[in-house]
């Protein structure tokens, strides 16, 4: 992948990032969101990984996403429009922005390391899908079968609350 | 540098001839396939006279062609209409809309067989390993324009459409993606290519019980391949494909919005559902979306179930595929693997033309309480056998 | 009263929807497979094919004036048929017959006659109400032009698709 590509998804992504912030209507915000996470599946797909940025696609932007946007449409949107940026939240936004570049820079030139390039994946013929099961069903098989029955007692749970009548 | 522009030239190539050579006319013909069929099915006859319009020139007579000129006349009058946009719409996203539900099932198209190879190049435009999730995360981004159209129009029935078909895609999505689990369990791959030839070799999934060392061309029985291939459990592994068929196919359908579950643009109810404010090409759009989803549905299903573009009793590759027969024998498979689509389309159209529309809780509790359980209990059956099984 | 409906017990194959599902299939099939090969027809083609022969006497097509076995009008213009047309689709402008004329029993004949067919809405009302039974419903539906005049019958027009029409009319009867 040349990085021309790169540099176009990481454009596209950042941009829509901030629409995300900056827009007023939250549908256009969800939406951003989206195009958003469409990039960054493009930015992992350019990595070789093509599992996880399917993944990214499947669950965050075909999901999670729908499902906000979902609830954004049922919430009166004027209410929304109308309200005023209040000054001491857009200031403490900016801080954090400010305190994320600094901490990122910091991470990328003190670091040791920081800036050394990894193996990349290795490229058979079952793929980096195939390395990704490996792992987690060899080297992290525990922690997945506790992650796995966390996630059945939640769901469970959500249908005992999702079946109690209203009293 | 000369190799990736070759590769990007053969790509380009490839992704033309697919859409605007096969899939696009496959899906105007698919609308008028829907016509005529739903017409026999009424007893009535269909559109059957838009023809070579020979009294245009001073002829006596057209050539009726059995109206196999209608798609055309339809395009005209669709491109001809008033593009009526009502003004309480949110401009913006009313036009983005059918853009967003046209596109995904194209895309999802890249990653589909749909031939073995021509010239030795592989009848598929994107050999990715993750195959099957590409089609899943593409077509779940379908939803998006359905959503946009029902919110964007600001009335209330397309409104109505749009949550409707939102849940109802994501519901559906779940029982789908699960559903194909043992395919994957039994070929160990997610890669569709790779899926179609376990099936030349294996049976088509359908019916895992084929037996190999029969072929006619050249004419032979290979007695001692037959009894290598058999084995009980294959039968055993008949059941639960089966439900993984059954399954699949079913969600397919909610997934495109066919009848019996095209509940979002319901008639009856919803006036148009989601479309009820749109017009001309932004409608026709919308209408081209849908068939075109229905044309990937089926392709998926042929992939994963039927063989993809394998013909029984026919040589999967001959040596040299650069001689005449070698590019014939392409042709034959790409040939087949579009027939089994229009089969599988007909099906779909007949389904539609039979069944009344169900009610919308009877789908939801259609999709969560029976097809999810029955998916995962499906992936339980295989892991148990697949073990067992001489590979 | 509320009258409450016991839902009927199903049985298990009916509960599981796919033998209906797979009967109604084949159902559609049946018609579908017997139209595909012509052995059931139900659809006439239209232009090719007129069921022309077929139609009825009382078959309401075109109002049309007819004129009896010796060529003479019957219409005595007297105007009823223009009064109760509903969509007022007549148009009778009736004159004097003049007195060395050798038919000179009743005074008035319709110097013109219009039928307009773009309002006719085929009642046959006209028809009924008639006393001198000059007008009648005929057989022709399709009436077609390209502009609206065309689309006005005239009386030349009326009598021409009318044709001749026998039996008993009071104008020419001479017990009255
Ligand atoms: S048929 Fe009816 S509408 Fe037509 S001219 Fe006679 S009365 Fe009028
Ligand atoms: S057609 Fe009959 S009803 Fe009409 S003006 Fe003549 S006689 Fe009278």
């Amino acid at each position: 992948m040349s990085p021309l590509l790169f540099w176009i998804f990481a454009a596209i992504m950042l941009v829509f990032g901030g629409m995300v912030v900056i827009h007023r209507n939250p549908v256009a915000s969800a939406l951003s969101l989206v195009v958003s996470f469409l990039a960054l599946a493009a930015l992992f797909v350019s990595l070789d990984a093509y599992f996880i940025g399917v993944i990214q696609i499947l669950v965050y932007a075909g999901a999670v996403m729908v499902l906000f946007l979902f609830i954004i449409m049922l919430l009166d949107l004027k209410a929304e429009l109308r309200r005023r940026p209040n000054l001491p939240a857009v200031c403490g936004g900016f801080v954090v922005i400010f305190l994320f570049i600094v901490a990122i820079a910091e991470v990328s030139f003190r670091f040791q390391g920081g800036d050394a390039s990894f193996q990349p994946i290795a490229q058979g013929p079952q793929g980096d899908i195939w390395h990704v099961g490996m792992i987690l069903f060899q080297r992290y098989n525990i922690a997945l079968q506790v992650v796995g029955t966390l996630i059945l007692v939640a769901s469970i749970g959500v249908v005992v609350l999702s079946k109690r009548e209203l009293k | 540098m000369m190799h990736l522009l070759l590769f990007a030239l053969i790509s380009l190539i490839k992704t033309i001839g697919l859409i605007f050579v096969i899939i696009l006319p496959m899906v105007s013909y698919t609308v008028y396939a829907e016509r005529r069929v739903s017409a026999m099915i009424q007893d009535r006859l269909g559109p059957n006279r838009v023809g070579i319009p020979l009294t245009l020139f001073g002829f006596q007579k057209d050539i009726p062609f059995f109206g196999l000129v209608q798609p055309i006349a339809d395009a005209v009058k669709l491109l001809l209409k008033e593009d009526f946009t009502p003004n309480h719409v949110n401009k913006f996203y009313y036009c983005l809309a059918p853009a967003c539900a046209m596109a995904p099932s194209m895309m999802a198209l890249a990653v589909i067989p749909f031939g073995s190879q021509l010239w030795g190049e592989p009848m598929v435009v994107a050999n990715v390993n993750i195959g099957v999730l590409w089609v899943f995360a593409v077509s779940s981004l379908g939803v998006y324009g359905i959503v946009l159209a029902g919110w964007s129009s600001n009335s209330k029935y397309p409104f109505l459409g749009g949550i409707r078909s939102s849940s109802q895609m994501i519901s559906y999505e779940l029982s789908l993606a699960l559903s194909v689990i043992p395919i994957f369990m039994i070929c160990g791959t997610l890669n569709l290519p790779e899926i179609v030839r376990y099936q030349t070799v294996h049976g088509w999934l359908i019916s895992p019980i084929w037996l190999n060392g029969i072929s006619l061309f050249p004419p032979s029985i290979n007695g001692q391949e037959i009894m290598r291939s058999f084995d009980f459990l294959k039968f055993l592994l008949w059941i639960p494909l089966f439900i993984s068929f059954i399954v699949f196919t079913i969600s397919m359908f909610a997934e495109t919005n066919r009848l019996p579950f095209d509940l979002p643009e319901a008639e009856t109810e919803l006036v148009g559902g989601y479309h009820t404010e749109y017009s001309s090409m932004k409608f026709a759009l919308f209408f081209l979306g849908e068939y075109a989803a229905m044309i990937v549905g089926s392709a998926v299903i042929v992939t994963l179930f039927f063989g993809g573009w394998h013909v029984p009793f026919l040589p999967t590759t001959l040596v040299d595929p650069y001689t005449f027969w070698g590019v014939i024998l392409g042709l034959i498979h790409i040939a087949a693997f579009f027939f089994k689509v229009a089969l599988l389309l007909f099906f779909f159209i007949w389904v539609r033309w039979t069944l009344p529309r169900f009610r919308y809780d009877q789908l939801m509790r259609l999709g969560w309480y029976f097809f999810i359980e029955i998916a995962l209990v499906n992936v339980f059956i295989v892991a148990v056998i697949l073990p067992f099984m001489r590979r | 009263m509320p009258y409450i409906v016991a839902r009927p017990k199903l049985n298990f194959s009916e509960k599981a929807y796919l033998p209906a599902i797979f009967s109604g299939l084949g159902i559609t099939l049946r018609h579908f497979l017997d139209i595909l090969s012509g052995k059931k027809k139900v659809t006439m083609q239209y232009p090719e094919e007129k069921w022309d022969a077929k139609l009825p006497a009382h078959y309401r097509g075109a109002p049309t004036l007819v004129t009896d076995e010796y060529g003479r009008e019957r219409c005595v213009a007297c105007q009823l048929c223009e009064f109760i047309c509903p969509p007022r689709a007549i148009t009778i402008h009736p004159g004097e017959i003049p007195l060395e004329n050798r038919w000179r029993k009743v005074e008035k004949f319709p110097q013109e006659f219009e039928i307009d067919m773009i309002r006719c809405i085929y009642c046959g009302l006209c028809e009924e109400v008639c006393p001198e039974q000059a007008i009648f419903l005929r057989k022709d539906y399709a009436i077609t032009g390209l502009t609206r005049k065309e689309m006005v019958h005239d009386k030349k027009k009326l009598y021409e698709m009318g044709g001749v029409m026998t039996g008993l009319v009071n104008k020419w009867n001479d017990k009255k």
